[in-house]
């Protein structure tokens, strides 16, 4: 796996580059498009959020970059370069060398990626003999520093349990320990705080963000709340649908989006500064995967849909630099200026 | 405020209320609530913030009645409900929903949407079949459901329309009160706006009264007139929601504030971020003293042995620290700064405009 360090995409400076990526599932009525062209890339040290409504396809983006995607339900098209490596293409076994290693994943709930039958110490310890040659002692004491890294106080107790005896908090922890214990170079966190008090919720990103820094680690962190985007990440995309709508640096997208959609949805958040009363709401629902609307898939929902929206849509690229370019597939953008927060 | 002699408009009066769950005798008491006095106006919206564990949901039950306090009352309108027979206490609950944060639980996958909305009415024995589904659709279109989801079942709707099918559901029984248990914790952002206008849409509507339970301080803050912050059964500060959250005086509401990730990158570049170390202890064994000092960032002797009392600080805000006067006197000078200053900016406007 050493070349993998060296042949990172030439010249240009990108961990991951996801070119038109299209995903097609099946289930019992058939195909259904899922993701369509869906472009992203991550820097490495980088941090992307990654913002969307429920169903737009930010989990199926996830899963399909680790191919986790059951092989014979689901059609992959397009590239998604990993260090040059394009993992669309992956056998099985390629694959398994760079889960985990290379690339990991948190999850919203932790329960489903640890096994209720091992202890966590086990767990880690697992992991790490996967992909590196040590001893059992050797890996038993890097499971332990791993716990002791994710602020629990008294590791050598807590490798002991099962994941059923830690409290939600706890067990976020251990998963971001076994995550990060082979210092990879993408996590993708898929929710990763959801389901905790905002408490929790500040210790585990604080967690998370000091340890990725540390470790040089790139982080694609999925998340349906803009306010932990705007406080930890660089960039930002917006996806709709299954499409990227939006990208672009998260504080130019915040103070001056260019999507409706984005806008909509920074809008409605509840502000305590802001005087009670009605809150901006986006009316509709994410359309059904089987009847996309023609042209523009957030047209039946914009309250700026004219005619040109029900032409073909395609991502405009404006600003030069990769820092400071943004990308927004609405034909209207240019003449909508649409207010952000802040600023 | 004191049971017998509740005020004239409230429609809950909460005295020194307990619920405790478990066994003293083997040592596995649980105090989920401790103690917790409050009274809610008609028409008001009551709001309840603090973190999982801390007794909102006990507390939530408690008031319509599903639970029975250990100690201390509740009054529904002036009337303690837990005199009533078993029947009786199951009429007069009628009047006081209790509206969940899973909505699955609330429905039967086997009955279509219409059926579980007309339940209700179908046990209460109201009206005829024609009548109650007359209302059903009426409630249906008052939570802006098509009459197209009627005939649904649970799995083909969506958890915001399937949340306000749960909302129609309390409501076919005209209630005076609902307490809404996290009902837009799991609702993308765009449709928990939609669910909060339609709350204050409904309030205005049917004068109800409501106690919203929530984790969310953005949330709470939004809908509600007045919030109490609750810690590990207890009442640590209440008052006005907007004062509450923008000048909080107990070190506990000030680290939720801080917690609360800021959208705007000004406001969160100017605030001061507190990362509570630990979690709410164990239920079983309380920290003695203050029960937040374990987590405390202000934390001093007094509080590992001595419980703080609540009292008012300010007109309406009530709070349980043994420092909470140190902080108001804190947050005066600021806030006292920032006037002059404004003041003084003003002044300086004023001159100008006069020069013209
Ligand atoms: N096995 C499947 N067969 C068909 N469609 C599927 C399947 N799994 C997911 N989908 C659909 O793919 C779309 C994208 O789902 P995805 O899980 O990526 O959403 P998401 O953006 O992660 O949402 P959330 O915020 O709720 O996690 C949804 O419309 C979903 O219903
Ligand atoms: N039926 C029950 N039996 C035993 N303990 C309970 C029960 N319901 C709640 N508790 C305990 O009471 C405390 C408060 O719980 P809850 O009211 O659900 O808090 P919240 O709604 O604020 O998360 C917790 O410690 C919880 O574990
Ligand atoms: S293309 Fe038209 S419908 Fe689509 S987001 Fe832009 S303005 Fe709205
Ligand atoms: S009494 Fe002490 S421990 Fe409790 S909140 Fe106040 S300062 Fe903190
Ligand atoms: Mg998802
Ligand atoms: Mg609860």
């Amino acid at each position: 796996m050493q070349q993998l360090a060296e042949t990172t995409m030439a010249g240009q400076d990108t961990l991951l580059d996801i070119q038109n990526l299209t995903l097609s599932l099946r289930d019992q009525s058939g195909w259904v498009e899922v993701l369509n062209n869906v472009s992203l890339s991550v820097k490495p040290k980088e941090i992307l959020g990654v913002v969307g409504e429920s169903g737009c396809g930010k989990s199926m983006t996830a899963l399909s970059i680790l191919r986790l995607l059951p092989p014979r339900d689901s059609r992959l098209g397009g590239k998604i370069l990993f260090g040059g490596q394009n993992l669309a293409a992956c056998s099985e076994s390629q694959m398994n060398r760079i889960r985990g290693r290379h690339i990991s994943m948190i999850f919203q709930e932790p329960m489903s990626a640890l096994d209720p039958v091992f202890t966590v110490g086990y767990q880690i310890e697992e992991t790490l003999q996967r992909h590196f040659k040590l001893s059992r002692r050797e890996a038993s004491e890097r499971a332990i520093a791993a716990l002791n890294s994710v602020g629990i106080a008294s590791p050598r107790h807590v490798a002991t349990l099962y994941p059923m005896n830690l409290s939600g908090g706890m067990r976020q922890r251990v998963m971001i320990a076994m995550a990060l214990v082979c210092e990879p170079r993408l996590l993708i966190a898929d929710e990763p705080t959801t389901a905790l008090d905002v408490t929790i919720q500040a210790q585990i990103m604080d967690l998370l963000l000091g340890l990725a820094d540390r470790t040089g680690t790139a982080i694609m962190f999925i998340t349906h709340n803009l306010g932990l985007v705007a406080q930890s990440c660089h960039r930002m995309v917006t996806m709709y649908a299954g499409q990227v709508v939006e990208g672009g640096p998260v504080r130019d997208v915040i103070a001056g989006p260019r999507h409706p959609y984005t806008a909509g949805l920074l809008h409605s958040i509840p502000d305590s500064n802001r005087a009670r009363g009605t809150l901006p709401s986006i009316a509709g629902r994410v359309p059904s995967l089987r009847h996309m609307p023609k042209g523009c898939r957030f047209g039946p929902r914009c309250s700026y849909s004219m005619q040109p929206c029900e032409l073909p849509q395609s991502i405009e690229n404006e600003g030069v630099e990769d820092v400071d370019r943004r990308e927004v597939r609405c034909n209207r953008w240019e003449e909508l200026a649409l207010r952000g927060v802040g600023a | 405020m004191s049971l017998s002699a509740p005020s004239e408009q409230s429609a809950l009066d909460v005295d020194d209320l307990h619920v405790t769950f478990g066994n003293p005798r083997r040592g596995s008491l649980i105090r989920a609530v401790d103690g917790v006095s409050f009274s809610v106006r008609r028409g008001e919206i009551f709001g309840v913030i603090g973190e999982s564990g801390s007794g909102k949901s006990t507390l939530g039950r408690c008031l319509v009645g599903l639970l029975s306090p250990s100690g201390g009352g509740v009054l529904h309108d002036g009337i303690d409900p837990f005199k009533f027979s078993r029947s009786e206490l199951n009429r007069h609950r009628r009047k006081y929903q209790i509206v969940s944060q899973d909505p699955n639980a609330a429905f039967d996958p086997r009955m279509t949407i219409l059926q579980s909305i007309c339940e209700p009415l179908n046990i209460a024995g109201e009206g005829t079949k024609a009548e109650r589904r007359e209302k059903a659709f009426a409630m249906l279109d008052r939570v802006s459901l098509s009459a197209e989801m009627a005939n649904r079942y649970p799995h083909e709707i969506s958890g915001g329309q399937k949340q306000r099918a749960n909302i129609a559901r309390a409501l076919m029984l005209d209630p005076n009160v609902i307490v809404c248990d996290e009902v837009v914790a799991a609702l993308d952002v765009s449709i928990q706006a939609d669910m909060l206008n339609l709350f204050a849409r409904l309030q205005e509507q049917f004068g109800l009264t409501y106690v919203f339970i929530s984790h969310d301080l953005r949330v709470v803050s939004h809908i509600s007139d007045r919030v109490a912050v609750m810690y590990f059964g207890k009442i640590v500060e209440v008052g006005p929601a907007h004062a509450v959250i923008e000048t909080p005086l107990h070190p506990y509401t000030e680290a939720l504030r801080s917690a609360e990730p800021e959208i705007d990158p000004t406001a969160a570049d100017a605030r001061q971020r507190i990362i509570l170390q630990g979690e709410i202890p164990s239920a079983i064994a309380p920290p003695s003293g203050c029960r937040f000092h374990t987590r405390c960032p202000r934390v001093r002797d007094i509080c590992r042995t001595q419980e703080p009392p609540q009292r008012e600080l300010l007109p309406g805000r009530h709070v349980a620290c043994h420092f909470a006067e140190e902080m108001l006197g804190e947050k005066e000078r600021r806030s006292l700064g920032l006037a002059e200053r404004n003041a003084a900016h003003q002044g300086a406007a004023a001159q100008g405009a006069e020069m013209m």
